[in-house]
């Protein structure tokens, strides 16, 4: 008994979380999956009628915004934090005197839940109470920042909060990076007197790959999951111009009583993340195992 | 009937008595999401008359997002079996609800009370399901208002507008005079809300059925709905350019300040005003949005099938007491909204409720009550949110009046 035990002690011990992981993970996909192919409204059926829901997604103006507001979110997102946070981390890098406060006041956006973010940006960015009036105030009256209320500019400023929020976070992953490269390599770039920039761009970075995968998987679930933000900044609007698949779901699940409808936009949304992450990450760790 | 009289005296003399006993005594749980200042306090009043008459009652306030959280919860205890004895549902997701089997018959107290006769006509209807009571009326709010700051409208000598076009004469008069004509929170709930006031207004009562509860694709095409969409794109112009996200009580609160002189809202704009200690016909006036007709959102509560004697009797007595005289007169009073029985002394409510009361038996006279599309009594969720979103997204961008009346066909044609 006792050794039985010992053999299937690690099995014993993980098999809670790995059962409810089959289940509130996988298992739920499978339902969602399922249900997306009904005609549920207030609440599930189950009774499988092809795939009208997703036909209703394709023809949904809404939903088609909402895409389009992904990626450009996504895109930004992802490329303005990673070069902002490895701009910040080289900077960091030079051995200056008050890094560890610097890096702290970098750090701290990401101590707050993005709610609080989301909104002071948009008090911030209120043509009547933030920068506009602002400066405004100072004497230049023909002033205009009126992003937040433009349907065609609202999705930028939830790029900007986002990326106020998470560069720092970025930074001190890419600080960490550049701490772990093997510093012989480096001093024998600087006596074979390699500029500063060089010795960056053909050494330090490219050493770094595992630290951009982490970066960008990280920046992309928070992309493409990114939902209190926009309810908080925006609230999808003005109109739906800011909404994004995760408000998409979220008000077909429940303010519409919809749940079709928002299932099958969960099953897209899944897609979209598996299309763009399964395949860097299958390469990814396939090189470093070669 | 006489069973009900039996538990319910039961369930009194068992109080009487002292002895509370499980079955017969009349318990129930009511999911509601009345949870702000003014609503905690209208539901107090129901919940002290139900203990007053022996019954034990177990709140369930669930805030957020407009009843949605309470949607949510109410959806996750009806799937595990456990729903809540009274639920606070309304339009048309009562009859939702009944089509899947869920919801209780109250029609023994509706007929012993007569509800029928002291129901406006298309108000009892969104009572019942398939011939039986399954609903009771709380309040009828008038969504069709046009509030104005009385003041502002004396200094530049406007009258109450009674057609849309007065309304514009006026708005360009008083946006020469420096004065934001219509405070307006761009919130597409609210941008529906102005929305069907103008589609009444512009095609009457008869056009409003046909387009936004019939849903009739003719209507929702027509002229008549592009001449809306016009009027929308004109007031678009008659509110300040930072209206986007501002919640419905801040652009009230600029009516009261003067910054703005009309505001299109609800009758729980009017709460505002009293809050704020304004006195109606001197601080501010209210008048019903220029056109025929009324259009009446009515919050309800629905009763789940339930099992047990004492969640049944808790059920009948609170179908009764929410349409009792007393529970009308004085939730009603405190909400701003006017009861939905039409036999209530109406002398303790202010002028803008009198009128409301006046104008909803005139129009249910005339045909011409209708139900309001924006707030969730004339269709589906699915389809009043598709049509939400042509508004909100016309009204929020430089779309063509013609290609938002398309685009809100293909929008309800794809929500069905």
């Amino acid at each position: 008994m006792a050794r039985w035990l010992q053999d299937n002690m690690p099995k014993i011990v993980l098999a809670p979380s790995f059962i409810a992981v089959m289940v509130f993970v996988y298992g739920f996909i499978g339902w969602t999956a399922w249900v997306s192919l009904t005609r549920s409204r207030l609440m599930p059926r189950y009774q499988i009628d092809s795939f009208i829901q997703y036909g209703r997604l394709a023809d949904s103006p809404r939903f088609e915004t909402a895409m389009e507001n992904l990626a450009i979110f996504g895109t930004l997102f992802i490329v303005i934090a990673m070069v902002l946070g490895l701009l910040l981390a080289i900077l960091l890098d030079q051995k200056i005197r008050t890094e560890g406060a610097i890096r702290t006041i970098y750090l701290y956006p990401m101590a707050l839940s993005m709610i609080v973010t989301g909104t002071a940006w948009k008090w911030i960015l209120n043509p009547e109470l933030g920068i506009e009036a602002t400066v405004k105030g100072w004497g230049f009256a023909n002033f205009e920042f009126k992003w937040l209320v433009d349907p065609d500019m609202a999705i930028y400023t939830v790029v900007l909060a986002a990326v106020w929020q998470s560069s720092g976070f970025v930074m001190a992953l890419f600080l960490a990076g550049l701490r772990s490269v093997d510093e012989e390599i480096i001093k024998a770039a600087q006596v074979d007197g390699i500029p500063t920039w060089r010795v960056y761009s053909a050494i330090i970075i490219p050493s770094m790959a595992p630290i951009f995968l982490s970066a960008f998987i990280v920046l992309a679930h928070l992309a493409i999951k990114a939902f209190d933000l926009v309810i908080a900044l925006t609230g999808g609007g003005p109109g739906y111009a800011t909404d994004l698949p995760a408000t998409y779901m979220y008000a077909m699940a429940f303010s519409r009583g919809d749940i079709g409808q928002a299932a099958s936009s969960a099953m897209v949304m899944m897609l979209v993340v598996f299309t763009i992450v399964v395949p860097y990450l299958y390469s990814e760790l396939r090189t470093k195992d070669d | 009937m006489k069973s009900y009289v039996l538990s319910t005296a039961s369930a009194i003399a068992v109080c009487a008595a002292g002895v509370a006993s499980a079955d017969g005594h009349a318990e129930a749980e009511v999911l509601h999401y009345w949870t702000s200042g003014g609503e905690a306090k209208s539901v107090a009043v129901l919940q002290e008359e139900f203990a007053a008459n022996g019954g034990t009652w177990t709140d369930m306030p669930v805030a957020g997002g407009g009843g949605d959280a309470a949607g949510t919860a109410l959806r996750a205890r009806v799937l595990s079996g456990n729903a809540p004895t009274a639920a606070q549902i309304k339009g048309p997701a009562i009859q939702e609800w009944y089509a899947e089997g869920v919801l209780a018959d109250i029609s023994s107290v509706a007929e012993a009370n007569d509800w029928a006769n002291l129901l406006p006509a298309s108000i009892a209807a969104h009572m019942q399901c398939e011939g039986t009571w399954c609903a009771a009326p709380v309040n009828v709010h008038r969504v069709d208002w046009i509030w104005a700051n009385t003041e502002i409208l004396a200094a530049n000598g406007i009258e109450m507008p009674t057609t849309w076009d007065e309304f514009n004469a006026a708005a360009e008069s008083l946006q020469a005079a420096g004065i934001i004509p219509l405070a307006h929170g761009g919130q597409a709930w609210q941008d529906a809300t102005v929305f069907e006031t103008v589609v009444l207004g512009l095609g009457g009562a008869e056009f409003y059925q046909a387009a936004l509860v019939n849903l009739e694709t003719e209507a929702l095409t027509s002229d008549t709905m592009i001449a809306a969409f016009d009027q929308m794109r004109t007031m678009r112009g008659y509110v300040d350019p930072n209206f986007s996200g501002r919640d419905w009580n801040l652009a009230t609160a600029m009516v009261m300040n003067g910054e703005a002189a009309f505001q299109i809202m609800g009758d729980w704009a009017k709460g505002e005003f009293l809050a704020a200690g304004k006195v109606p016909g001197v601080d501010f006036s209210c008048a019903s949005t220029p056109g025929d007709g009324y259009l009446y959102n009515v919050d309800s509560f629905a009763m789940f099938s339930v099992d047990g004697d004492g969640k049944a009797a808790g059920q009948e007595l609170l179908a009764e007491l929410i349409m009792g005289p007393n529970f009308q007169e004085v939730f009603n009073m405190n909400k701003g909204s006017i009861p939905a029985r039409t036999d209530v002394d109406l002398s303790g409510f202010d002028e803008c409720a009198q009128l409301s009361a006046a104008d909803m038996a005139s129009t249910n006279d005339g045909g011409t009550l209708m139900p309001s599309y924006a707030h969730g009594m004339a269709l589906f969720g699915a389809q009043s949110g598709a049509i939400t979103d042509v508004v909100t997204a016309h009204f929020n961008s430089d779309m063509s009046s013609a290609d938002a009346v398309q685009m809100l066909a293909d929008a309800v044609a794809n929500s069905m």
